[in-house]
């Protein structure tokens, strides 16, 4: 299987030397390889799961139950002012 | 050789729960920034996220009220992609099996006629924080309040044609939204978001390449952003060119759309299925239920206005705008069935009219639909004329005194004395001894400036009905 390497290390925000990149998309390749055994095997008739346990979903109340934690919350983030998260300029 | 245009619409609305889609935050609009944040909605290494419940109530009654199907196993998905304020690095949503599928609404504009338009679904998933850039320099400011607050995506076929049909199917639905009260549906706050997917084609061949116009805000954008981007497709096409598939950005300054180059190779959200969220299972009880407590919806209202109370299409229209309007309405003649027409007629124009030029709508109204009856039975009553009720209703509106008080203070009762008023079209007679003159010598037109003389005399107040009656019987002589 072929995979653009660089290209996924893009979407996932990596930054891979020509090298690496050389070095990893055989065992990428690899892997997809194994996991794709999986399409060999016959699924006539079962029905498609979206999660491995056969639970449902329990759901929350419409209640508030958190309040302002912002200082400790804030507290690991590398850079705030006046309360709001400081990043590198992002616009379209 | 003419151009058919494609429009499709995904339209994103917050959902207005308490609390956040998957964490106990608050969803207040407006608190300082960051203060309504938790682990969860900060995307912290190790939280699970639990679904509210209202939030999916509210979706299902969405779905309900687009006669859509529900889903009653729906699961949800991750949609990943890389933005300072989505913390997780990836949008909890549903992608393979949405809640609510299936589903349509009708829309009418003078172009077209009656159309449906088709909705072919409407999923879950939740708003991202709120990035700002004005003003600085090298930064940008994040704040995720928003983060995390439940949004429906309704999402309709390409079946629109027009701009005015896109903006009729968006009108359309918000209204419905507002009357479920599922949203807020501030434009102006974000609550209601458009995307418009459009493409040109020639009639009967294949669909076109379409552009996505993103997050649009107010309706009148949407148009012009809609007919700008129809003619770029078009004069690209004409000159050659092919049309890109991209997403482009609406520039309501300078009215022109740009493409959002970045976007476009991000375009790649790598869907999977949210390993930290069973499926969502309801029961059809729990729709049944929600079924049963739908509210009226705008479309039956019109129909119930129009044949209950004899309305005009354009009144029932007008009245049925909010679910505030139509209960007002409802009040009114509830209090005072006597004339339903004259009561819709008068709520539309002129009561309507004032709030405006108040800048002030029907839920901050200064008089009750009970004081606004009131003023209604004494044009009913011919206690006074259309006339002097409007100057009633000004004073009203601006002390909030009643009707009652109002004429009985101002002494504006109506003349319907056949006595008095004979009495004032007798002394205008013998004053205008030469019109009345020419008047019985044939010509009638100057009934009018009879008419105008007594109402004169009287300050308005004289019955017209009756001054018209009397006067053709004097005049005769």
């Amino acid at each position: 299987m072929d995979i653009d390497v660089q290209k996924v290390a893009m979407l996932a925000r990596i930054r891979l030397t020509d090298d690496e990149a050389t070095e990893l998309g055989p065992q990428l390749s690899e892997i997809l390889g194994y996991v794709d055994q999986l399409a060999a095997v016959n699924t006539d008739g079962i029905v498609p799961t979206a999660h491995p346990h056969d639970a449902a979903m329990p759901l929350r109340a419409n209640i508030v139950t958190n309040g302002n934690h912002r200082d400790a919350l804030q507290a690991v983030a590398p850079k705030t002012e006046a309360g709001l998260y400081v990043v590198p300029k992002v616009i379209e | 050789m003419s151009w058919e245009v494609v429009i499709g619409l995904e339209v994103h609305c917050q959902i207005n729960t308490d609390t956040k889609a998957f964490c106990g935050c608050s969803t207040v609009f407006g608190a300082e920034p960051n203060t309504q944040t938790c682990p969860v909605c900060l995307g912290m290494p190790g939280q699970l996220p639990v679904l509210n419940t209202l939030a999916v109530d509210k979706t299902i009654l969405t779905g309900l009220a687009i006669d859509a199907e529900i889903n009653l196993e729906s699961k949800f998905d991750r949609k990943n992609y890389f933005y300072p304020d989505l913390p997780k690095g990836y949008q909890i949503s549903q992608f393979t099996i949405p809640l609510v599928e299936h589903g349509h609404m009708d829309i009418t504009t003078k172009e077209r006629g009656d159309r449906r338009i088709g909705i072919t679904r409407i999923h879950m998933e939740e708003d991202a924080g709120k990035s700002m850039h004005e003003g600085l320099e090298a930064v940008s400011h994040i704040d995720l309040n928003r983060s995390g607050i439940p949004l429906m995506e309704i999402v309709s076929e390409p079946d629109m044609r027009t701009a005015d049909e896109a903006i009729a199917y968006l009108k359309n639905l918000h209204q419905l939204i507002r009357f479920l009260g599922v949203s807020g549906a501030d434009m102006e706050k974000g609550q209601f978001r458009c995307d418009a997917n459009v493409s040109v084609r020639r009639p009967g061949e294949a669909l076109g390449t379409r552009t996505e116009m993103k997050n649009m805000n107010s309706f009148r954008f949407i148009k012009q952003a809609i007919d700008y981007e129809v003619m770029r497709q078009i004069e690209v096409i004409e000159d050659g060119g092919k049309v890109v598939q991209e997403s482009r950005l609406w520039d309501s300054v300078k009215s022109e759309s740009r493409s959002m180059r970045s976007k476009e190779e991000a375009n790649d959200y790598r869907y999977f299925p949210e390993p930290d969220l069973p499926p969502l299972r309801v029961s059809q009880l729990e729709v049944d239920n929600l079924k049963a407590g739908l509210p009226e919806l705008p479309h039956q209202l019109r129909a119930r206005f129009e044949a209950e109370f004899g309305l005009s299409a354009y009144d029932a229209d007008v009245l049925t705008q909010t679910r505030e309007l139509s209960d007002w309405y409802e009040t009114l003649v509830a209090t005072h069935p006597s004339d339903p027409k004259r009561c819709a007629n008068w709520m539309a124009n002129e009561l309507l009219g004032r709030l405006k030029e108040m800048g002030s709508d029907i839920a901050n109204a200064p008089i009750s639909p009970e004081a606004f009856g009131k003023l209604m039975d004494r044009m009913a009553d011919n206690t006074i004329s259309g006339k002097i009720a409007k100057d009633v209703l000004d004073a009203m509106m601006n002390s909030g005194i009643s009707a009652d008080t109002i004429i009985e203070e101002k002494g504006l009762k109506q003349v319907s004395d056949t006595g008095a008023i004979d009495a004032m079209i007798l002394d205008i007679m013998a004053a205008n001894q030469g019109q009345v003159e020419a008047y019985r010598s044939g010509k009638d037109k100057l009934f009018g400036f009879f008419v105008g003389q007594v109402m004169k005399a009287s300050k308005g107040k004289a019955n017209p009905g009756m001054v018209n009656q009397r006067l053709k019987e004097l005049l005769q002589g």
